[in-house]
C-alpha cells in the first residue's frame, strides 16, 4: 500500500503572483496577502470560503497562526509544513487528500518574500549544523557547489554547460515581462562571473527578489464551476534523504528520483510524456540534477542535454519557461513560482505560452538537496 | 550516562577521533543513539584510522588578500562520510580522489577534525 492518490479528482482554481521583482514598502506578509487575495478572486471564490491554509514564510516560523490573523481566517486545517523551497508541493499533496476526503473544502497555499527590498540578502534563518558549521560551508551554496565538483568529476559535465542552464533561463525570462532579470547573457559572460565556491559563480546562482504567489485548490467537480480554467492536480510526491550533503549517499542522486517516479506513477505518465517542466533552479547543477533523476535524461548525461539547446526556448523540453529562479525571480523559497508557471502553461495563460500543453510538471527543492517535491498538472482532457 | 554526541566531543578534546560501528559492520558519523535506519542501537565506539580519500570538494573565494579556503566531504576507509577541510593544499594541488589522514587542530576554542594530504 501506499502511494493511493486521488488523480485529478482536486485541482488548482486560482493563481496569482505579486510583487514578483521589487517592491520596496511592503512586508512579506502584505505581499503574501495580496497574491493570496488575487488568487481567491481568480478562482471566483471569497476569502470567507477558504477553510485550510497551507504556508510556509522564510522568516515567520509562526507563519500558518500569523497569516491566517493577517486576513481573518479561522481555518479547520493549518499546515506550516517547511522543508524549504519544496514545501508547497507537498502542501499540495494533503491539501488534494484532505479535499479528496471532505475533510476539507478549499485551501489555500501562498508564500511571500520582501527579501530583496528588505536587506537583499537570502532571508533565512537555517544554517550548517553543527558537524559542518566548523569548515565555514557557505550555506546553503556551498553544498550544491560539492554536489557540482562531484557530477563535473564522474561525468564531465563542464562550467559551459551549467552555463547553457544559465543562458536558457535568461532567453526566457527575456520574454516574460513578470522575469526581473533581463538582458543578454553570454557564455563569456558566465565563465567571466565572480567565482564564489568552486564551481559555482555569480551567475550559477538564483536572484535575490521579492514576490508572492498562491494558489487555490479545490476539487475538481466545483473548480469546474468556477472563474477559471481549472488545473487538475494528477500526482504528486514527496521524498526527504539527507538534510546535510555530507550525508547523502552520492550527491550526484537527489531524492527527485523517488519524487518524481513516484508522482508520475500516480499520474500514470512517463517522463516522455511531459511536455514542459518548471524545475527548482536554485542553482544551475540543480536543473542538471532533477533532469537526470526525474527521467529526462540519463545519469550523467544532464550537462550535455541542457548543452544541447533542449531546455531553451525551441528545445525539445522548454524548461522554467518563466525564467525560474535564475532569471524570473527567487524570494527565497521558489517552489509555488514553478507550480503557478506550469498551472499556467495548462491554462494556456503563461508569458511564453507554449502550444497545447496537457501535462506539465513541476519540481521543488528544499535545504541543500535535501527535500524533493513533484507535482504533475494535467489539462481537464488528462482527467 | 553522556549522549553519544558529547561522548564524540570529549574524546576529540582528549586527541582521539572516534566512530560508532554498528552491528552489521558499517560505520556511523555523526554519532547517534542508534543506528539510522534500522534504528538498532547495538552501538560500538571505535578509533577511526583517520584514513580517508576526498569524495568532493569546493574553494570558498575570500575577498583578497584573504586565501580561499576549502569544504570538503571526507570517505572514511570505515565507510562513513564527513564534511571537513584539507590543510596544506591549494586549488591546484587539491584534488578528488586525494587520500587524506585526519589530525586534530586543538589551537582554537574547540578542537576541530582536519585532514592533511597523506600517501598510502
Amino acid at each position: 500500500m501506499g502511494d493511493i492518490f486521488p488523480r485529478g479528482r482536486t485541482a488548482i482554481a486560482g493563481l496569482a503572483t505579486f510583487g514578483v521583482g521589487e517592491t520596496p514598502g511592503y512586508s512579506s506578509m502584505e505581499l503574501t496577502a495580496k497574491a493570496a487575495l488575487l488568487a481567491v478572486a481568480d478562482a471566483g471564490l471569497t476569502l470567507p470560503e477558504v477553510d485550510a491554509l497551507f504556508i510556509c514564510q522564510p522568516d515567520d516560523f509562526f507563519a500558518g497562526l500569523s497569516f491566517a490573523e493577517y486576513l481573518g481566517l479561522q481555518p479547520r486545517y493549518t499546515d506550516n509544513n517547511r522543508t524549504g523551497g519544496s514545501a508547497f508541493m507537498s502542501h499540495m499533496a494533503v491539501a488534494a487528500l484532505m479535499l479528496e476526503a471532505g475533510y476539507i473544502d478549499c485551501a489555500l497555499i501562498a508564500y511571500g518574500s520582501n527579501q530583496r527590498s528588505n536587506g537583499g540578502k537570502l532571508a533565512t534563518k537555517i544554517t550548517s549544523n553543527a558537524w559542518d558549521s566548523p569548515y565555514a560551508p557557505l550555506f546553503p551554496l556551498t553544498s550544491y557547489a560539492l554536489a557540482a565538483a562531484r557530477h563535473m568529476h564522474e561525468f564531465g559535465t563542464t562550467r559551459e554547460d551549467l552555463a547553457a542552464v544559465a543562458m536558457a533561463a535568461r532567453a526566457w525570462a527575456n520574454t516574460n515581462p513578470e522575469a526581473f532579470a533581463k538582458g543578454p547573457l553570454t557564455m563569456e559572460d558566465c565563465l567571466s562571473a565572480r567565482m564564489i565556491s568552486t564551481p559555482i559563480s555569480v551567475r550559477d546562482c538564483c536572484l535575490v527578489t521579492d514576490g508572492a504567489a498562491a494558489i487555490v485548490m479545490t476539487r475538481t467537480d466545483r473548480a469546474r464551476d468556477l472563474a477559471a480554467a481549472p488545473v487538475p492536480l494528477l500526482g504528486a510526491a514527496a521524498a526527504t534523504w539527507w538534510n546535510s550533503i555530507a550525508q547523502s549517499k552520492d550527491v550526484t542522486v537527489t531524492a527527485a528520483k523517488e519524487s518524481g517516479a513516484r508522482a508520475m506513477a500516480m499520474a500514470g505518465v512517463t517522463p516522455p510524456d511531459i511536455q514542459t517542466a518548471q524545475l527548482y533552479d536554485a542553482f544551475t547543477i540543480n536543473t542538471v540534477l532533477f533532469l537526470e533523476d526525474l527521467g529526462f535524461c540519463p545519469k550523467g548525461e544532464g550537462g550535455r542535454f541542457v548543452s544541447s539547446g533542449a531546455i531553451a526556448p525551441g528545445g525539445s523540453l522548454p524548461v522554467n519557461t518563466n525564467g525560474g529562479g535564475l532569471s524570473c525571480c527567487h524570494p527565497g523559497m521558489y517552489g509555488l513560482f514553478a507550480v503557478i508557471e506550469a498551472a499556467r502553461q495548462i491554462r494556456g495563460s503563461a508569458a511564453n505560452q507554449l502550444p497545447g500543453i496537457d501535462l506539465a510538471l513541476a519540481h521543488g527543492n528544499g535545504g541543500t538537496l535535501s527535500s524533493q517535491a513533484t507535482v504533475i498538472l494535467g489539462s481537464m482532457a488528462t482527467v | 550516562m553522556t549522549s553519544p554526541a558529547s561522548h564524540w566531543r570529549e574524546a576529540l578534546a582528549q586527541g582521539r577521533f572516534l566512530l560508532q560501528r554498528a552491528g552489521d559492520g558499517s560505520a556511523i558519523f555523526p554519532p547517534r543513539l542508534a543506528a539510522p535506519g534500522s534504528g538498532t542501537d547495538d552501538l560500538e565506539w571505535i578509533e577511526a584510522s583517520g584514513l580517508g580519500t576526498v569524495y568532493t570538494l569546493s574553494w570558498v573565494q575570500r575577498r583578497p588578500p584573504a586565501e580561499p579556503y576549502n569544504v570538503a566531504l571526507i570517505d572514511l576507509d570505515e565507510g562513513a562520510r564527513l564534511m571537513s577541510r584539507v590543510e596544506g593544499m591549494t586549488p591546484e594541488t587539491l584534488r578528488i580522489g586525494q587520500r587524506v589522514s585526519a589530525f586534530i587542530d586543538s589551537s582554537g576554542e574547540q578542537p576541530v577534525l582536519l585532514f592533511r594530504a597523506w600517501e598510502d
